[in-house]
């Protein structure tokens, strides 16, 4: 039996007394790629953000590794959603890849050659290196979710959590990111990716979690990823026809 | 230069560096309108504590009115926490109420003693050398100085130790938290070092220059500079500059010293929203100008690419197909033709081979919105600068 990266027990977050996450019970096992698929207001970033501690929530808990989030941050990476900055901030791609390093430095400590050289490491990995002194709002949508990407990558970290990476971005930069994705799981390293286009699953993700509000089901792709959990998911009129 | 003049621009100087510099962060955390709540609501704090301390610059004071100008933060937040009004009313609903119980305080206690609104609005640079520190015997100078000095340094010790916790928070406060530095901690220390700040500088220039000394060398140092250091740093110069150009022009027409600062720095960031080499107006206006031109050269050279007939390429005819006036054109006319993309023979115009390559590309960029096919023609034209 493999190792559990990452388990949620009861877990429920409210906005406003009204419940977006409902009594999750979720269990990731380690080194899998794993998308959460679910419709608009399902939860699926509540329910990173709850893991990573940013939403806090009403009832449950949350262990990664068999410990809480608290002590085992070095272990994670997040990459948001790309529409949660302000790109017009001061400041130019290299610098927004070493804010990954931050983690590992703790308060009130700088940056210096190491870090750089890492944050340097990671943009050539996701092809950004020739854009290190850009100003983030000079880059376009793709580069800008390449610069989030390579931020998480400088983290070093055991699991990965991302919110929606592929969106607003073109086929190549999308084809750039999963491969780096499927080469992190390769490393042994588990991913787990807020994903909206239900026709790439089964070629990018090989485990998936259903979620609507409630768990509707977790597991290998090849195993839950057919109709009758996307109709539980999507609605009752929800068919796909997917190419396995 | 009298000893007292100069004692007037050091404290103004370092009232406008030391305003600069949380001011910087309020101005990218989109939150200027909340150093101008504070800058008001401090007021029945500073009341409450000249009553205690009958001191304007006791420490006890500052931190008693500092104290009003968090507690105001939290009454935003709290009001707007509720999603019944949007913060910019929340904002306007509990400063004026704060400002106004201060307004009473004065009215109604303190008016035999040297605090009224005038004062407090505009504060009085000018009287900032004859309040003085002594020990024993020895002048050791104005009390504002000292105070503001010590705020200043404060500031840029925390500047210095929290750097990096304050940029992190500012542009991604999700990842701030998953990191384990937490924003809250972080907004409320900006938070205190704003309304210190704030009180400190109050005495000396008063609450509206003190809003101005925050906000406008921020918003100018921003149109100038896409690094954060450097923000922070043409942020303080361009407060000293209006501080120190201010006096002097306040000197010259015995006029509010506060006053001629605050133009002062309305005209620095007057001259930079113009002038500002990419993000200044003009540079807009040109830019879009240059991607209009742009647009219709590419349009033009598309149609020169899909006719091949050559009616449709005669310089007469192009005006009447494209269904464009003669001015442009001819203006687009002669961009194809400087660039090269175009020949014209016996009046018929046909694209060169770099025409030929160049409108592909535009085209396949245009379908894709591939960044990586134009990277080399972003140096020549606006349009792929995205």
């Amino acid at each position: 039996m493999e190792k559990i990266a990452v388990k949620v027990d009861d877990l429920t977050v409210a906005y406003n007394y009204k419940p977006v996450l409902w009594d999750i019970d979720l269990q990731i096992p380690e080194g899998v790629l794993m998308a959460i698929v679910g419709p608009n207001g399902a939860g699926k970033s509540t329910l990173i953000k709850a893991i990573l501690g940013i939403l806090k929530p009403i009832a449950g808990s949350v262990t990664i590794f068999d410990k809480p989030y608290k002590s085992q941050r070095k272990h994670v990476a997040y990459v948001p959603q790309k529409g949660s900055v302000d790109w017009d901030f001061p400041t130019t791609a290299l610098d927004v890849v070493m804010m990954g390093t931050y983690g590992g430095l703790g308060w009130i400590k700088r940056p210096g050659i190491k870090q750089k050289k890492s944050a340097l490491e990671a943009l050539e990995k996701v092809g950004m290196l020739s854009f290190k002194s850009r100003q983030i709002s000079q880059l376009s949508g793709g580069q800008q979710q390449r610069i989030f990407l390579a931020r998480a990558l400088v983290q070093d970290a055991s699991i990965y959590f991302m919110d929606e990476p592929f969106q607003g971005v073109d086929a190549t930069t999308e084809v750039a990111i999963i491969n780096i994705l499927k080469e992190l799981r390769k490393a042994g390293k588990t991913v787990v990716v807020v994903h909206h286009d239900l026709q790439t699953v089964p070629e990018y993700f090989d485990w998936v979690t259903f979620l609507n509000v409630k768990k509707i089901a977790t597991g290998a792709v090849k195993d839950i990823f057919n109709d009758d959990n996307l109709t539980k998911t999507y609605g009752i009129n929800y068919k796909v026809s997917i190419q396995k | 230069m009298s000893d007292a003049q100069f004692e007037i621009q050091l404290i103004a100087c370092l009232v406008a560096v030391a305003c600069a510099i949380p001011g910087t962060f309020l101005v990218l955390r989109k939150m200027a309108m909340i150093s101008d709540a504070i800058s008001h609501s401090i007021l029945p704090g500073i009341v409450v504590g000249f009553f205690l301390t009958q001191d304007l610059n006791s420490p006890l004071l500052i931190l008693l009115a500092a104290i009003t100008g968090v507690l105001t933060v939290v009454f935003v937040e709290k009001i707007q926490q509720t999603k019944l009004v949007k913060e910019d009313t929340a904002i306007g609903l509990v400063f004026p109420a704060l400002f106004s119980i201060g307004v009473i305080l004065i009215a109604k206690f303190a008016n035999d003693v040297h605090l009224d609104v005038d004062a407090v609005l505009l504060g009085e640079l000018a009287f900032t050398p004859f309040d003085r520190v002594y020990y024993g015997e020895v002048d050791l100078g104005p009390k504002s100085l000292w105070v503001i000095g010590s705020i200043l340094l404060v500031t840029l010790i925390l500047l210095f130790a929290f750097f990096k916790e304050l940029k992190l928070s500012t542009f991604d406060a999700g990842l701030a938290t998953s990191l384990g530095f937490s924003p809250v901690i972080l907004h409320y220390g900006l938070m205190s070092v704003a309304s210190i700040t704030t009180v400190g500088a109050f005495d000396a220039v008063g609450a509206i220059l003190v809003v101005a000394l925050m906000i406008a060398p921020a918003a100018s140092a921003y149109l100038l500079t896409t690094n954060l250091k450097k923000m922070i740093g043409l942020a303080c110069f361009f407060g000293v500059l209006s501080a120190i150009s201010g006096y002097w022009i306040a000197n010259f027409l015995d006029a509010s010293i506060a006053g001629s600062i605050t133009t002062m720095l309305g005209i620095v960031f007057l001259i930079i929203y113009l002038f500002a080499p990419s993000k200044g107006l003009i540079a807009v206006l040109y830019r879009e100008k240059q991607q209009r031109i742009e647009v219709s050269l590419i349009t033009f050279l598309l149609h020169l690419k899909n006719h091949t007939e050559k009616r449709e390429r005669h310089v007469n005819h192009l005006n009447e197909h494209i269904n464009w006036q003669k001015v442009r054109s001819k203006t687009v006319l002669t961009l194809a033709l400087k660039n090269n993309m175009i020949l014209i023979t016996d009046n018929i115009v046909s694209l060169t081979k770099k025409g030929e390559e160049f409108t592909s590309k535009a085209i396949e960029y245009i379908l894709t919105n591939e960044d990586s096919l134009i990277e080399n023609m972003k140096d020549d034209f606006f349009l792929f600068r995205g």
